[in-house]
This record gives structure tokens, sequence and C-alpha cells, in this order.
């Protein structure tokens, strides 16, 4: 008969716990629409802010479509990453979610998973916006996993290291000085498959900067899984 | 609270090191036949780099001790070594643009090895920055010694991220590269002088961790002292 405080549940268990995380995320979301709406409206708006500041004509918004993409995606995701834990340490629930008797990993993937869904709503709603307002289309299947993976990669960092930002003083300024240095190899990779893809190349070209994603969200993984318990435990 | 007979022994050697090495990088070695004097920067560039990436290796293995068995013994080595290492990768830097201004004809290219070295140094600033701001000490050692691992795993994945930038642009390779410039053969001369400062700079590190340590010490040792009287009101 396990202990129910066992630091290793059954992995049924485990699945539930984070599944009631991350529907409790989703239910707050859905009532006050808060973070969506605002990633949303902020992403619109530094996709208008790089059509101006670069004078983007046809030519030039080709060669920069994959970066300002990427871009706008980190500044909204990371936007998005400042509210992961905001919400808990506002209202002194943090506590409440540590008492559970759950795995501490269970907490840091229901919150990675609340997290990524939305920014992948806001994804959702922004590439075929971005299609239509710099005229490349962004729809292919290659394209879309590479956003998928290296979103992912980058929000596992992200909450990583917000469950650290939040305990700091100036916590929203925090984030993104721990979280950039720390994401560059995921964003540079993510854009350069991405350029490559939209420029039409063979998958040979597109192969090597693809693989590096991978192989930061399985690194990134690991470390998370690792060293989540040194962040929560009070 | 003089340091001990070792630590001002080995002060001493290190400074007499870093005077012998001037001779070694400024007389001992000869003058490169194209580039000239500024090629002497090399000697004290690399050092630097070196001395760098070592401090952050042991900050990544005593980060790693530190969470294992929970001694603040690790995590003042930690500190210690990051500072260490974040004045020494500015020296590189530095020491890397004015070599470059008259050889490559700029201060600053997106080369892999000066990018790698900006985002390390960088992800270390960011590490100070972290510490100074958590305000519970043991909070403070847990989260700083979890971003000392993270940050290091990350730098070898930015070394490769930014190589792929430039296999996809080949035209980029050549006028960038140092290998196609800038590159020279070392003498039996300068190869002495340059393993020289290597061993001094590696000296030079191991006395400032070690003073730097002992600072930590004397520091919490007065913070006890100051929060006795409280205690006993």
């Amino acid at each position: 008969m396990p202990d129910p405080t066992d630091r290793q549940p059954p992995t049924a268990g485990f699945w539930r716990a984070v599944s009631a995380i991350v529907w409790k995320d989703l239910a707050a979301e859905l009532r006050n629409k808060e973070i969506v709406s605002a990633l949303f409206v902020f992403s619109l708006l530094v996709i208008l802010i790089f059509n101006f500041a670069l004078e983007l004509d046809k030519a030039a918004r080709e060669n920069v479509a994959a970066g300002v993409l990427w871009v706008t995606f980190v500044f909204s995701a990371t936007l998005g990453l400042n509210r992961t834990f905001a919400a808990e340490k506002d209202r002194g629930s943090l506590d409440g979610l540590l008492l559970a008797p759950i795995n501490r990993s269970a907490l840091y993937f229901g919150k990675l998973l609340s997290t990524f869904v939305f920014i992948l709503i806001v994804e959702i709603i922004v590439i075929p916006l971005f299609s239509v307002l710099y005229n490349i289309s962004l729809f292919s299947p290659p394209l879309l996993l590479v956003v998928l993976l290296g979103t992912l990669g980058y929000a596992m960092v992200g909450t990583l290291l917000a469950a650290m930002a939040i305990h700091t003083r100036a916590r929203e300024v925090m984030l993104p000085i721990l979280l950039f240095p720390v994401a560059v190899p995921v964003v540079m990779a993510a854009v350069r498959a991405s350029a490559a893809i939209l420029a039409g190349a063979e998958w040979g070209r597109v192969a090597g900067a693809f693989n590096l994603v991978v192989v930061y969200d399985t690194i990134m993984l690991a470390i998370a899984i690792m060293t989540f318990d040194y962040l929560i435990e009070e | 609270m003089q340091p001990n007979r070792s630590l001002r022994i080995l002060t001493i050697s290190a400074s007499l090191l870093v005077l012998l090495s001037l001779y070694m990088v400024f007389v001992y070695a000869p003058r490169e036949v194209i580039m000239g004097a500024v090629q002497r920067v090399f000697y004290y560039h690399v050092a630097a780099g070196w001395v760098g990436a070592l401090a952050f290796l042991v900050t990544l293995i005593v980060s790693i001790l530190y969470l294992a068995t929970n001694n603040v013994k690790w995590d003042r080595i930690a500190v210690s070594s990051v500072e260490i290492g974040v004045v020494f990768t500015s020296m590189n830097i530095a020491s890397g643009s004015i070599w470059a201004r008259p050889i490559w004809n700029t201060w600053w290219t997106w080369d892999p090895r000066l990018t790698t070295a900006t985002v390390m140094w960088l992800l270390y600033i960011a590490y100070l920055m972290l510490r100074q701001g958590l305000e519970d000490p043991e909070r403070q050692r847990r989260f700083a010694a979890v971003y000392g691992i993270l940050a290091f795993a990350s730098v070898p994945l930015t070394f490769l991220a930014i190589r792929l930038w430039r296999t996809i642009h080949p035209v980029v390779i050549g006028s960038n590269d140092p290998g196609a410039e800038g590159q020279f053969d070392m003498t039996m001369r300068m190869r002495t002088a340059f393993f020289f400062s290597l061993f001094t700079f590696t000296v030079l590190y191991a006395t400032l961790l070690w003073h730097r340590i002992r600072l930590e010490g004397l520091a919490s040792r007065v913070a006890i002292m100051k929060a006795r009287p409280l205690h006993d009101r």
C-alpha cells in the first residue's frame, strides 16, 4: 500500500494531479480570460511595432518574417510566463498547492502545460493574422511543428525560472533577465529552422536547426525534472 | 583576522608570477611578423577566457554539490567563482575587441565564439542579479545553485546554435573566421609565453577564489554577530 505522501506515487496518480492543476488554471482562465486576451493584444502590438520600426516592404518582409514571428512569440510568452505563479503568489494559495500530497514534478508539469496551452492558443490566433498582415503563408506542417517544439522548450525553461523569479524583488523584470540568455539556443535554432522552411529549403537544410530544438527540449526537460523540487520546497 | 600562512604565500607567488608573465609577454615573446605588437594581446586574452570557463565549470560542480549536501561551504565557492569568472570573461571580451579592431578592422563581429562568450557573460550577470533579488539566504543559495546548473548547460547549446547560423550562411565564413583572419604560427618562445600566462592566470584564479571565499566566511560571521543582540533582547 503506497503512502499518499510518497514522493514517487504511481503514474496514474501523477497524471491525475497534473490534469487537476491544468484544469484549475484553465477554469480560472475561462472565467476571466485575463492571460490569453492580454497576450493576444500584446502580440498584435509587437507585430505592428515591427512593421513600422523596420519599414517593411515586400522583400524585407520575406527576409525577416521568421525573426519577427519568433520575437513576437518570445515576448508574449514571457508575459504569460510571468503570470504562471502570480495568481498563487498574490493570493497565497501556493502553500495550499504545496500541502497537497502530490509529487512536486506534477506541480511543474501542471503549470508548464497550462502556460503552454495559453501560449499555444495565442499562437493559433496570431499565425493566420501574421500570414494576412505580412502576406506570407505560414501554414506548413513542418513550420507548425517547429513552432510547437520551440514554444515547448521556451515554456519548459520559462516555467522553471518563473518559479524562481516569483520570489525575487521586481519579479516581472527578473524573469526575462534570467530567461533570455538561457533561451538563446532554442530561439536561434527555431528562427533558423523557420526561416529555412519559409524559404522553401529541402528538409536536409532544416534538419540541423530542427534537431537542435529537439536536443534543447530534451536537455532542459531533464534539468527541470531534476531541479524543480529544489525551487518549490519551503 | 589575518589570512593564514599558505594564503599569504600563494598571494605573493601569484603577484610574482603576474610580474614575470608581463616580462614574458612584452619582452621574451618575439614580435609577430604580420600583426605586430597587437598580437601580444593574445597571451592574456586566451588566459582570461580560460579562467572564465574554468570558473563557471567550478560553479557548476559546487552547485551540484550544494544541492546534494546542503552545505553552505559549496555555495560560498559558487558565488565567489562566478564573480571572478564574470571579471575574467569581461577582460576576455574587451581584450578581444582591442585585437579585432586592427586585425579584423572592426571592434565586433557576431562570430560564434564572440557571441557565445557574450551570452555566457550575460548568463552569469543574471546569476548575480538573481542572488541580489532574493532576500531569504537559504532560498538564495538553492535558487542560485539551480541557475548555476542551467546556465552552464546552455553554453554549449548556444555555441551550436550560433554555428548553425553560420553554416547556413556560408558567405560569412572566411571573412569572420579567426582561423582565416589573424591566424599565425607560434614560435617556441611564443608558446612558452602562452603556456606561462595560462599557468599564471590559473594560479591567479585560485588565489582570488581563496580570498573571496574567505571574505564570504567573514561576512557571514559579521552577519551573525550583528544579529546576536537582537536575539538576546
